[in-house]
């Protein structure tokens, strides 16, 4: 399996994207939480852009920097407001070329 | 700051708010549509598959200057275990016609098109601006917009929702319930370049013709999904969508789905050598008819998307909320027209009007299909693909054993799988949700 069409990692699938990120303006945050959710912390597989991290101490933290903002963690995760989304101010975040 | 006074505001440029804006617009209304992308298109995906008649409802000489990429000859419908696939063909010379129905579409590019259309049919169109909050009067009209841009609300007759399957503004606003997990797919994408005469080649096309792809089977281990294979001009959309809630309870990563997909047997080599250029992440509706949410009240009406106006047996969403976004701006029309006020009983008009189209039929025809699905997951995406498959083998493979036997172990694999309640269980409630 060494075809390099089916080995990319998830950064190198972002790399492909275009982002126009604003510095200091995370527009997802994660509450302080001592344990996540479980489907806080099924959004660190679930994200397709894997976004959520689990930290040493068992929490989960975002890096929204290579989001889609396709919202699925918005789904999973806001009812329980572990979770704060929303929109990147306008003209910021992922820019689609072909979409 | 917007000081003037709009018969409409549209949020959101995708199709349905393009549908829309365009609709009022050449009827002569003074609309306003809000983009919170950098251009029409930079925040839209979509597989992408369009169907000409609901745009030519539209723009009837569409065909003129949009850019499409390839009218669909053919079309496979493939059940797919780990090292096969069982698949429908359905190929005909009859779609080579003057007007083709169905083309597949670059939604970036199609969307910067449908918005230069939308402008020159006399909208104002203003991207790089997130509507942050709905503007309403004493009595809960609503009546204008707020912006993340400088300056004070601006005002309105009527809001077009037009603002996708998330839809914030909609949900918290009170306007229509959160989406729950079960009710939408989420679906990721690659862009793969090759060049024309390539994918020509591997799919016997010529002059244009297109072909796609769409699969079921152990691709999407256990969870209710759907894998597809778009050709594009000098692409191939490759892809693969599952429901939220199913992802969550499986903890699979989309990408790791994605990247087996596309080194399954039967994939790999239709995409071997290609470019990859984007990766694309997207909600799609899928609740149905059941979670189509309120469609209006006083100065609002939702559609597209955002009334989760999906169709998901036969994967149609971007008519459908074509379709809406035109209906509810014809409604928008014919109220203004007799000088009525955009209240909730006079824009009842809309849905009326979207109960006799074909959205709602179609919906209302599947309305049991999302449950039986999401509830017999395994069994509809797993057991029988590789029954299926089992069988496929077991009838094609020469090998000696005598024909009767072979169909006995055919069958008595099913019953295995299944049982015989298990098997006529299943035909009938598919047959009933289908009916």
């Amino acid at each position: 399996m060494t075809n390099p069409v089916t080995n990319l990692r998830v950064e190198d699938k972002l790399y492909q994207n275009r982002y126009l990120v604003e510095p200091g303006r995370p527009h997802i945050k994660v509450r302080p939480h001592a344990w996540p959710s479980a489907n806080l912390l099924a959004l660190t597989l679930v994200c397709p852009a894997k976004c959520y991290e689990l930290y040493d101490k068992g929490q989960v933290e975002i890096t929204p920097d290579g989001c889609m903002e396709c919202g699925t963690c918005r789904i999973l995760c806001e009812t329980s407001g572990e979770i704060e989304w929303n929109y990147p101010r306008g003209g910021f975040g992922v820019l689609f070329k072909f979409g | 700051m917007i000081e003037e006074e709009f018969d409409a505001i549209v949020i959101g440029a995708g199709m349905s708010g393009n549908a829309a804006a365009y609709t009022m617009a050449s009827q002569g209304l003074k609309v306003l549509q809000l983009e919170r992308g950098e251009y029409p298109g930079s925040k839209n995906v979509q597989g992408a598959i369009m169907y000409a008649n609901m745009l030519e409802e539209i723009i009837p000489d569409f065909r003129d200057d949009a850019p499409l990429e390839r009218h669909l000859v053919e079309q496979r419908l493939w059940v797919m275990d780990d090292t096969s696939h069982t698949g429908i063909h359905y190929r005909s010379d009859d779609f080579n016609e003057a007007k083709p129905n169905r083309y597949t579409i670059i939604r970036t590019q199609f969307d910067k098109w449908f918005s230069r259309k939308v402008r020159e049919a006399g909208a104002t169109v203003l991207c790089e601006t997130t509507v942050t909050e709905l503007v309403r009067d004493a009595k809960g009209k609503v009546i204008g917009v707020r912006t993340d841009r400088a300056g004070g609300a601006i005002y309105t007759d009527v809001v077009v929702l037009a603002e996708g399957v998330g839809g914030l503004l909609g949900t918290r606003g009170g306007l229509r319930k959160m989406l729950k997990p079960e009710a939408v797919a989420l679906a990721v994408k690659e862009m793969h370049f090759l060049p024309e005469e390539v994918i020509e080649q591997r799919f016997g096309l010529k002059g244009g013709e297109g072909c796609v792809i769409e699969a079921v089977g152990t691709i999407s281990r256990g969870m209710t999904g759907l894998g597809f294979l778009y050709t594009n001009k000098e692409s191939i959309s490759l892809g693969i969508g599952c429901l939220v809630s199913d992802f969550a309870a499986m903890r699979e990563s989309p990408y790791a789905l994605l990247d087996a997909l596309k080194s399954h047997p039967s994939i790999r080599p239709l995409i071997a050598g290609s470019e990859v250029k984007e990766y694309a992440a997207h909600l799609i509706p899928e609740g149905g008819f059941k979670a189509i949410p309120q469609l209006f009240g006083d100065g609002w009406v939702v559609v597209g998307d955002a009334a989760q106006l999906n169709n998901a047996v036969h994967r149609e969403g971007s008519n459908l909320a074509m379709t809406s976004g035109r209906i509810a701006a014809e409604a928008i029309v014919q109220v203004k027209s007799r000088n009525d006020p955009m209240t909730k009983l006079n824009l009842a008009l809309y849905k009326t009007m979207l109960d006799e189209s074909f959205v709602v039929k179609d919906l209302r025809k599947y309305k049991d299909m999302p449950a039986l699905l999401h509830n017999n997951a395994g069994n509809f995406f797993t057991t029988y693909p590789r029954l299926m498959s089992e069988a496929a083998q077991n009838f094609m493979r020469v090998d000696g054993t005598p024909k009767i036997e072979k169909e006995k172990a055919t069958t008595a694999a099913f019953i295995k799988a299944r049982s015989r309640l298990g098997l006529v269980s299943d035909a009938v409630r598919l047959a009933l949700a289908w009916r």
